[in-house]
Parts: structure tokens; C-alpha cells; sequence
């Protein structure tokens, strides 16, 4: 199993649904976020391009940050989905070093925090938060290693990208171009 | 043009706009472990090469340094800990591809044995000196017959920590600055420098001062030909490390990394020693101040510049 996103950047909007979402459903303190929209604008006018993109911790297939922990409270759990056992973690930042899409934050109280990609609802069958609640359904969660999954089909039919690819980190979030 | 921004304004404090993680106790904590791994080293060296009589200063009494210096280290350390209640985390478990891991176990390692060794020579310095109890004395005992032994351990482990304290930085190959095999020995020399500086500093006598500074003399050298190739990895290298070098030809260190590390850290005290060893009078606290203040201005600069460095926005 290896749970993965895809974005579809010709659908998202940039109205930061999810960002609220997340930081209702988890709880995150004021101030911080686990996602965030970013916009890319290409060219010079009148010949532009945006891109709008909604990103999170990319659950890397070669997570630095798991590597570098030097307890183990950064760990990878079903599905590939990485996450941090709170009470496991000193608070050392080595993770926060290592990740290139600097993903995660220390949270006020002392321990290090990121996306889930909300594995407490996915349990239980749900999609995560963010997903759930996009207006223009323009994101795609699922398990690639099943091809009939949504995300499967959206990866089969069109181009996509990931984000530094060049960190070696191999994200699985991947936006659809 | 190209332009990326992130609009649903991530402001997550110590991570935006720019990483600003870790602070002082980092620099301080790198600038005291080789420090410590300096002094050790050399005391482990000549003590297994039979010189403790030749180098006093070296092999007895700079490794008195040591223990406070480790301790004051790991103080940093604990204080830069944001989870601090669960620090103990830490000794639960070994993770051998964690740099932190190795470092707190080498620590865990060498801080004793180094109180040891200094407890050793304790009676040299003060000879109407009682251990309190019986069995420190038959310990004592113990220690100076396998003192070889110990010395072995402490330049293993010495080489270790003061590798480990550039590598805690270089295995972050997401700070491009950091990400480069470079540091671990540059930081290894930059540290034996360091100890050798202090270990001058306190010796009086003159032959040993100048056999010291003979061997800084060429750790100098070995850190100036392990900086030039830093930079020229960097600039034959991708995108975000010729940007990553650009911040120290041109950028916003380009003036404290000169004149601080390179001109009053490294050639100023190495023209001193050449000086001092052609028969020039040279307090030696001089050179010496120069350096220790030189590396550790050099780690504050690389621990602040590589949190800068970056992948993306
Ligand atoms: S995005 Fe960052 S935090 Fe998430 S798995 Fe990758 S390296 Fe770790
Ligand atoms: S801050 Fe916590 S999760 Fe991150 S590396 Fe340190 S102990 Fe591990």
C-alpha cells in the first residue's frame, strides 16, 4: 500500500479551503499551518502563467526526516504516511533541517508537528480533511499501488510533476499540469 | 521570470519567511565538542606515543578543559531542545542513521571517560591529595595500568565526535550550504585547531608551545586547502549551491566570513606562530584567542548561512 496525492493545478482556485480544514480538523494552533497555497507566476506580462498549488508534507518515500531523528518519535506507519509520536520527540529540530519543503513546525508545545495526511480519518474511511473539503475537487488521495484508485486514474491520464525532485527525497504528492 | 510565492500566508513561526531554527546553542554546542575532541586527541596521541613527560600541558593537564567543556556542550545542546521533559528519548534507543544519535551516544561515551583520565592525573597536581574513598584508590590504581587502553578509546572516539560535529549539518541535504562531505573533516581540523589553541594558551613551556604551533601551523593549512575546495564544490555544483556559496562571495557573510575566519582566524594567528617559531617574542594568548575566536564565529556563521540556503520559494 502506499497512500499518495494528486492536486489537479488546472482546477485549483487558491481559495485556501483546505488550509482551514486542516487546521480545523487537527487542532493546529494559531499561527501555524500543516498546508499552504502556493503561486507561481511564469513569464513576463502579457505572457503569464500561474500555477496554483496546495502543499503539505509530501510523505516521502525517502524520508530524510525519519532518517535523521535521533529517537525514532519520526516514523513511517502504513501506507508509507509519515508521522511523529509526540511524546517521543525531544524537540532536537534535526527533522525540521532536513525536510526541503519545510513541511513542519515546531508546535508551542515543544514537540515537532506536520500533515498526517489526517491518517485518523483514513482509517476509518474517510479522505483526509483538506480532500474532503475542496470545492472544485481538485484534489486526489488514494493508494497507488491499487490502479482502480482515484489517484491511480488521475496519474494514468494526465502529465504531473512533483516538487524539488532534485532533494532525492522522492515526494508523493504529485500535481497534475 | 518566475515567481513563487506562497499566498495563504504560512507565517509558522521559526520556519517562515526563512528558517530561523536553531540559534546559539547549536554553534556553541559544535564550537565546545571539537574543542574537546581537540585537546583529547592530542593528549590520547602523545600520551600512546610516550610523551607525557615532553608534553605535560598536552596529555595532563588541557584535558582538565575537557569535561567542562563537554558538560557546558551538552548544556547547549539540552537548552536548545524545545520537548525538553523528554529528552531522555534520546538514550531509549540508537539510530545509526541519525547524526544526533551518534553524537549524544558518543557524548554519553566520551564525557565519562574523559573525567577519568583527567581524575587520573589529579594527584600529579595536587600531591597531598586523598581520594575519599578506598575504592577510588584501588580504581585510580586501576586506570593508570590501562591507561593505554584508555587512551586508545579516547582517540577513537575523539576523531568521532569532532567528525560528528560537521556532519550533524552536512547530512541535512536539504540546507544545500550544509549538504557537502566537506564539513565533517573540515570541522574535524577546525577542531583539533581549536584544541591545539587552547593547549598553547596554557602551556609554559616553550618547547612544547613550539611543537604545538608547528602542527597548527599545518592544520591551518589543511583548513584553507579544505575551505577553497568547499567553495569550488559549490560552485561547480547545482543551482542552489553556487546560490548557497554566493551568500560568502558577495552575499550577506561575504564580510564576516573573511575578515572573521579566514583573516583573524586563520592567517592572522598562523603569521603569529611563523613569528613566534622564527625566535619573535609572541604572548601566545594571542594566536590562540585568535583561533578559538575565529572557529567559533565560523560555526555561528555556517549554523545561521546553511538554515538560509534552501530548495524551494
Ligand atoms: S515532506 Fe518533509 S516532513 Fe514530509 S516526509 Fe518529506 S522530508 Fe519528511
Ligand atoms: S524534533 Fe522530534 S521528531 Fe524531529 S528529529 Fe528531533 S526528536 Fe525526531
Amino acid at each position: 500500500m502506499r497512500y499518495a496525492m494528486a492536486i489537479d493545478t488546472r482546477k485549483c482556485v487558491g481559495c485556501s479551503d483546505c488550509v482551514v480544514a486542516c487546521q480545523t480538523e487537527n487542532n493546529v494552533p494559531v499561527g501555524y499551518c500543516r498546508d499552504w497555497i502556493t503561486e507561481t507566476v511564469d513569464g513576463t506580462y502579457p505572457h503569464v502563467e500561474l500555477e496554483l498549488r496546495s502543499e503539505r508534507c509530501n510523505h516521502c518515500d525517502n524520508a530524510p526526516c525519519v532518517r535523521c531523528c535521533p529517537t525514532g518519535a519520526s516514523h513511517i506507519v502504513e501506507g508509507g504516511v509519515v508521522l511523529v509520536t509526540h511524546n517521543e520527540c525531544i524537540g532536537c529540530g534535526a527533522c525540521i533541517q532536513s525536510c526541503p519543503y519545510d513541511a513542519r513546525y515546531s508546535h508551542p508545545e515543544g514537540y515537532v508537528d506536520k500533515c498526517t495526511f489526517c491518517i485518523h480519518r483514513v482509517r476509518e474511511g474517510q479522505k483526509p480533511a483538506c480532500v474532503e473539503v475542496c470545492p472544485t475537487k481538485c484534489m486526489y488521495f488514494g493508494d497507488l499501488d491499487d490502479p482502480n484508485s482515484e489517484i491511480s486514474v488521475a496519474l494514468r491520464n494526465r502529465k504531473f510533476k512533483d516538487l524539488a525532485p532534485e532533494a532525492g527525497t522522492k515526494p508523493q504528492i504529485f500535481y497534475l499540469i | 521570470m518566475k515567481e513563487e510565492l506562497i499566498i495563504s500566508g504560512r507565517m509558522n513561526p521559526g520556519i517562515d519567511p526563512y528558517l530561523n531554527l536553531w540559534h546559539w546553542q547549536i554553534p556553541i554546542y559544535l564550537f565546545l565538542g571539537g574543542l574537546a575532541a581537540g585537546i583529547l586527541f592530542f593528549a590520547a596521541l602523545y600520551s600512546i606515543m610516550g610523551k607525557d613527560k615532553e608534553m605535560p600541558t598536552t596529555v595532563k593537564w588541557a584535558p582538565f578543559l575537557v569535561p567542562l567543556a563537554l558538560t557546558l556542550g551538552l548544556g547547549a545542546l539540552f537548552l536548545d531542545l524545545k520537548h525538553k521533559l523528554f529528552f531522555w528519548q534520546l538514550y531509549t534507543t540508537i539510530r545509526l542513521d541519525s547524526p544526533m544519535s551518534w553524537g549524544a551516544w558518543t557524548l554519553m561515551l566520551i564525557t565519562p571517560l574523559s573525567i577519568i583520565w583527567v581524575a587520573s592525573y589529579v594527584k600529579e597536581a595536587i600531591p597531598d591529595w586523598k581520594w575519599k574513598f578506598a575504592w577510588l584508590e584501588s580504581f585510580e590504581g586501576l586506570v593508570i595500568r590501562y591507561r593505554l587502553a584508555l587512551a586508545w578509546a579516547l582517540l577513537v572516539l575523539a576523531i568521532i565526535l569532532g567528525i560528528y560535529t560537521g556532519i550533524l549539518l552536512s547530512a541535512f541535504n536539504a540546507r544545500p550550504l550544509w549538504n557537502t562531505s566537506i564539513l565533517g573533516p573540515l570541522f574535524l581540523v577546525s577542531g583539533l585547531s581549536t584544541g591545539i589553541a587552547a593547549t598553547m594558551w596554557m602551556s609554559k613551556d616553550p618547547r612544547e608551545r613550539s611543537r604545538l604551533s608547528r602542527i597548527d601551523l599545518i592544520l591551518i593549512g589543511i583548513e584553507l586547502f579544505l575551505i577553497t575546495h568547499l567553495f569550488m564544490g559549490f560552485l561547480a555544483s547545482s543551482a542552489v549551491q553556487i546560490e548557497a556559496a554566493q551568500l560568502f562571495l558577495g552575499g550577506q557573510f561575504t564580510v564576516s566570513f573573511w575578515v572573521f575566519v579566514i583573516v583573524l582566524g586563520l592567517l592572522f594567528p598562523a603569521v603569529l606562530e611563523i613569528l613566534e617559531l622564527r625566535g619573535y617574542h609572541i604572548p601566545m594568548a594571542i594566536p590562540a584567542l585568535a583561533i578559538l575566536i575565529g572557529g567559533l564565529i565560523f560555526r555561528f556563521i555556517m549554523v545561521e548561512a546553511g538554515q538560509i540556503t534552501r530548495y524551494l520559494y
